[in-house]
């Protein structure tokens, strides 16, 4: 392939500018601002700050209620993007085995990935009403066996299916576009060969899917850590006593309503390493197992 | 991020109109009060703007007193901040110690406007005064908590007085309990009644060094005060049935629960009276009565919620001007009678509840009984342990306080190992607060 090129270099970082200076101002700007602040205590409003070298991480780390919040995180984490993946994977095989209705699915499925986290997590908390809802039902056989507002299991749950039904239908789009680009003689080769529905699912589909299923699982994962905020501001607001505090609501609790900027720049930072810390892990480790078709 | 945006594009759409029309001034507010009280905000902005023409008001909703502070802060950073800002009770220490604003009692000098600042009471006064009684912030939305109980209910179940006492409130709740009511109390957690207001009534600290008012080394001392042991008693009446937490998280909170007619008592602001009379169920009969103390103890005022109105500093003196008119017109009589018979709110000055009182305000539904929300305030002279609280970080106190709380009504811990963390991490707080301000004082 030949590659296209600019005689002049310069054009080219002319017209990248724009885009870097974007970058620059809504990404590494902010964030240099909190590396900053992560070692300093910073006045609220202003007018003076005092260098605290590690004072801020230390106090971070050495509280339990961090790693409390650690633990939420990475069970939020991984059960909504197992239960998200897991859902779409299956919406999707109906889908591209043209069920009846399938056309519709095609197009509804999208839907909930434009509506914004907090009206989805109100609509949850209707739904999950321990008083009203529809889970309420189950409380009519025996009173608290649904009770999210005491139960921080309960509310943990909540949160998950919350936080997986909207991811469902981002996952949905990339696993039905995957499974169509697979060849169609492949899957008609194994059906003639005597391979079942879940065999071809199996041994062939899931394969091919690899490459999709890698790019969703570091997606799932990183939008997880860092996007779940509206559904727990809106359903539980971190609580029952902390069940639901996820790493990016406690830095939003502690900086934004307790004023206390520099403690939650300090977990921003590390919750940005540990984000990029789990992406290279994932790319390291589990793309070796993925395997392109080119 | 998005509200500081839309914040930012409202002052600089009304910079572009300030430069279309030389005059009027304008200046900014921003408020945290949202819904049926925000539109009656706006509504002050309003008449206030249609009672002079040198002065133009644009006043800008927040959606809540956290953003209206987050926000403003964020503005302030970037110079692009109001002239006024509402700034609710707990955030009072923060504010003060920030330095940035333009002391009320300076403003009103410095633009000849004659205050009389005896004449607010001073239950809420010294919420907002400096050490030396030096008035830095205008007392606006004003409440303090108040027991609404259900008259019917408790007649039903043989109670004829309203408990005054919380061992008259626990005999109530078994005698409604045993009356087959089925939720005698709605509950919240809820720091400013059951540990701040609960505390000033008794006349307890909730931190040493006078609340907070005498430095920035004070520590919380609630986890050894009569406190506990109330904390215990509402533990024990949701273990046996007689409350119920309601929250919104739950499906109805407390006041709509009460409002609702599904619970005969709940603890709420006064500010709520005008939502309850709004939602009431048909033909519920209710009243509100001064929160209970317990026995052998000696009833002590209650102090202010609410919020009260920060000038920011940093503007042009012609701003300045209008904010002090505008703040002269929130105090006269006619104002305090529109915001309190449009809200809940009380008046915060002597003439303006004198005014409401020689009217007959409170004889009559649907203002009768918001006096009591006075009486409590004004039942002795606010000494040292309640005239208010001055802590810093004071959000942060607050949360952790409810998370233990939360954590020991599900039974996790002890009420007690419960509070003791709560003090403990409060503690911390306040530490981080007195580093973050090294060799600063309260003024």
């Amino acid at each position: 392939m030949r590659r296209a090129y600019f005689k002049d270099n310069r054009i080219a970082y002319l017209l990248v500018a724009p885009q870097l200076l974007i970058i620059f101002v809504f990404f590494y700007w902010p964030t240099g601002e909190a590396l900053f602040w992560a070692f300093t205590l910073e006045q609220p409003w202003g007018g003076g700050n005092e260098w605290v070298g590690l004072d801020n991480l230390n106090a971070v780390l050495s509280d339990g209620r961090y790693w409390n919040a650690v633990v939420v995180s990475v069970i939020f984490a991984l059960a909504s993007t197992a239960l998200a993946m897991g859902m779409a994977l299956i919406l999707a095989i109906f889908a591209d085995r043209q069920l009846r209705g399938y056309k519709f699915y095609r197009i509804g499925m999208i839907w909930p990935y434009a509506i914004a986290a907090p009206a989805v997590g109100l609509a949850f908390r209707f739904v999950f009403n321990p008083d009203a809802g529809i889970m309420s039902y189950l409380n009519t056989i025996s009173a608290d066996v649904w009770n999210p507002t005491l139960n921080g299991t309960h509310a943990l749950i909540m949160i998950v299916v919350a936080g997986a039904w909207k991811q469902v239908a981002y996952n949905f789009i990339f696993f039905l576009a995957g499974l169509q680009s697979i060849p169609k003689s492949i899957t008609e080769a194994g059906a003639m060969d005597g391979a079942s529905v879940l065999r071809r699912v199996r041994d062939l589909q899931l394969p091919l899917l690899a490459p999709t299923f890698f790019f969703l699982l570091v997606i799932n994962i990183t939008d997880s850590f860092t996007d779940s905020f509206g559904i727990v501001d809106v359903m539980t607001q971190g609580g029952p006593a902390r069940a639901t505090d996820l790493l990016v609501y406690k830095i939003y609790t502690d900086g934004f309503k307790g004023l206390d900027y520099s403690g939650a720049a300090a977990q921003s930072i590390i919750l940005m390493s540990l984000v990029i810390l789990l992406t290279v892990f994932q790319f390291r480790y589990i793309e070796r197992r993925v395997h392109y078709t080119g | 991020m998005q509200k500081v945006v839309a914040g930012a594009m409202v002052s600089a759409v009304a910079v572009f109109a300030g430069h279309a029309t030389a005059e009027p001034v304008k200046f900014e507010y921003w408020y945290g009060l949202s819904g049926h009280l925000g539109d009656v905000v706006q509504q002050t902005c309003d008449r206030f703007n249609a009672s002079q023409d040198e002065f133009e008001i644009v006043c800008v909703g927040q959606d809540g007193y956290a953003n209206a502070v987050q926000n403003t802060i964020a503005a302030f950073r970037a110079d692009q901040h109001p002239t006024v800002v509402q700034a609710y009770d707990a955030g009072t220490a923060d504010l003060m110690m920030s330095g940035e604003f333009y002391p009320a009692y300076k403003l009103m000098e410095d633009f000849n406007v004659d205050v009389d600042w005896d004449n607010y009471f001073p239950g809420i006064a010294d919420y907002y005064a400096s050490s030396k009684g030096e008035m830095f912030s205008m007392p606006f939305n004003s409440s303090t908590p108040v027991m609404y109980f259900n008259e019917e209910k408790l007649a039903a179940a043989g109670v004829e007085t309203p408990p005054a006492t919380w061992e008259a409130f626990d005999g109530m709740l078994h005698q409604l309990a045993g009356a087959g009511e089925e939720c005698p109390f709605a509950y919240a957690p809820s720091t400013w009644i059951d540990l701040e207001q609960f505390s000033m009534a008794h006349n307890v600290p909730i931190a040493t060094q006078n609340n907070g008012y005498d430095g920035l080394d004070a520590e919380l001392v609630y986890n050894t005060t009569l406190h506990v042991k109330h904390m215990e008693n509402i533990k024990g009446w949701i273990d046996d049935g007689l409350a119920e937490i309601r929250t919104n998280q739950s499906g109805l909170n407390a006041r709509d629960s009460f409002a609702a007619g599904q619970c005969a008592i709940y603890f709420g602001s006064i500010a709520s009276h005008a939502t309850v009379h709004a939602q009431a169920a048909d033909g519920l009969q209710w009243d509100v009565a001064m929160i209970p103390i317990y026995e052998g103890t000696e009833r002590h005022n209650t102090v202010v919620g609410g919020a009260s109105l920060w000038v920011l500093s940093g503007k042009e003196s012609d701003e300045y001007r209008g904010a002090a008119a505008y703040l002269q017109f929130l105090a006269t009589p006619e104002s305090e009678e529109f915001w309190s018979s449009n809200t809940g709110y009380i008046p915060v000055t002597k003439t303006g509840f004198a005014n409401l009182e020689s009217k007959g305000f409170y004889n009559d539904a649907p203002y009768q009984g918001r006096e009591i929300a006075l009486q409590s305030l004004t039942y002795t002279e606010p000494g040292p342990l309640t005239r208010g609280i001055r802590l810093g970080g004071f959000i942060q106190i607050r949360q952790e306080w409810v998370n233990e709380v939360q954590a020991a009504l599900i039974g996790k811990k002890s009420m007690q190992e419960a509070l003791d963390t709560a003090a403990e991490r409060g503690n911390t707080v306040l530490r981080k607060f007195e580093r973050t301000y090294r060799g600063k004082q309260l003024p």
